[in-house]
């Protein structure tokens, strides 16, 4: 009953970081919620059984896929003309 | 998008998302136990780990045109990049980046050829071992100690892609046999290693092309 | 209900979450993030489920391998054709898409 417990918190978690990066306004805080996203996923996969897959998210899912994100917010923001939004 | 239509879509989301949650809580008992039938022919496999002997042997197919879906991606990723000058590398800023990365990449490295060994009998594998390459080289561009790539020239270009010939050379010889990417048992081992082996690199390469191929050379900022 | 149903059911949601997100939003960088949380959903689903009965199941774990590879492909080639139509006209969105957002 305890590990369901916790599983249960993960889920609602997941979908709370989830709806987060998705509907927060501005564009950095969104793909930071996402990469937290995939912090939580990491866990999934842990409670999952699943440490092949734990270890793969984490590098290429949090990791390469937050490195990528950011850095294209950051050059679509550079570049930005006044006035947009984001 | 008007007002109707978002509604419209919502709702059938709401829906989509009923039927799916009342479907899977109503699916039966499976009648075929795949974990028993990777369990019987595990020793035969020529791995310890049965992911590992999923990836390899048993679902080779799927991991050869994986690696292959990955460097199409990265030929399109090359595509949309107009030419750049050659930039140098650039000066570094402050000290502790760097000093942070001339300390994590070695362990890096060697983590990413401890996870390619251990991948036949723990978790572990080729597709771990490239992504930590991957991150190691990510980690040197942050550091400022490896400018971003530009076209790929010629030693490049043959590390990304020479997992996937090797993996392409084995089926290759293996379908001259028969069946497409059936291991003989006794060479099952062996092969998955060479293969693996290759695909780290490929793998680390097309991973830390994916983000090095994009980021802009820090002086043109 | 086992855990692994708990994360079936997540997945799913995560899916449906994701699908309207890339339906409903704007701007293409949004529309890449719902992208890979569709995939993520579709995922945990396809391991929640195998394991429902609370087994290990080993053919999923590969198959999870492969996509969570793939998505990042997808997502970078994405990521980089967003790129190039924002240096060539400046835009993040497509252009029959008004800007009511």
């Amino acid at each position: 009953m305890m590990s369901l417990t916790f599983d249960l918190l993960l889920g609602v978690a997941l979908l709370w970081s989830a709806w987060h990066t998705l509907a927060t306004a501005d564009l950095i805080r969104a793909v930071v919620s996402f990469i937290v996203f995939g912090l939580l996923m990491v866990l999934a996969w842990a409670r999952l059984d699943a440490p092949d897959i734990a270890l793969a998210e984490a590098a290429i899912g949090a990791g390469l896929t937050g490195a990528l994100l950011l850095d294209s917010v950051g050059r679509l923001k550079a570049r930005r003309r006044p006035g947009d939004n984001g | 998008m008007n007002r109707a239509l978002r509604a419209a879509v919502v709702l059938g989301a709401g829906l989509l998302a009923g039927l799916l949650v009342a479907a899977i809580l109503a699916l039966p008992v499976p009648a075929v136990r795949l974990p028993t039938l990777v369990a019987a022919h595990l020793p035969a496999s020529g791995v310890t780990h049965p992911v590992t002997a999923v990836l390899l042997n048993f679902r080779g197919y799927d991991t050869l045109l994986e690696v292959a879906v990955l460097a199409l991606a990265l030929v399109g990723l090359l595509a949309q990049s107009p030419p750049r000058e050659l930039m140098h590398a650039p000066s570094p800023g402050e000290p502790v980046l760097p000093l942070l990365a001339r300390v994590l990449v070695p362990f890096l490295i060697l983590s990413a050829g401890y996870l390619l060994w251990s991948g036949a009998h723990r978790p572990g594998g080729a597709f771990q071992a490239g992504a930590v390459l991957a991150a190691a080289a990510v980690v040197l561009h942050l550091a400022r100690l490896w400018p971003a790539w530009d076209r790929p020239g010629r030693s490049l270009r043959l590390g990304l892609v020479g997992g996937l010939l090797l993996f392409l050379a084995v089926a290759a010889a293996l379908l001259a046999g028969g069946t497409l990417l059936r291991f003989p048992p006794q060479l099952a081992g062996t092969l998955i290693l060479l293969i693996e082996i290759g695909l780290t690199v490929s793998l680390g390469l097309l991973l830390a092309g994916l983000f090095l191929f994009l980021a802009e050379p820090r002086s043109l900022r | 209900m086992s855990s692994g149903l708990v994360y079936a059911v997540v997945g799913v949601l995560l899916f449906v979450l994701g699908a309207a997100g890339m339906l409903l939003l704007p701007h293409l960088l949004r529309k890449i993030l719902a992208f890979n949380l569709l995939g993520s959903g579709a995922f945990l689903t396809l391991v929640g489920l195998a394991q429902r009965d609370g087994s290990v199941d080993p053919v999923p774990h590969a198959m999870v391998l492969t996509g969570i590879v793939v998505a990042v492909a997808a997502t970078a080639l994405a990521l980089a054709l967003l790129r190039r139509l924002h240096a060539l006209s400046g835009r993040t969105q497509l252009a029959d898409e008004s800007a009511d957002e």
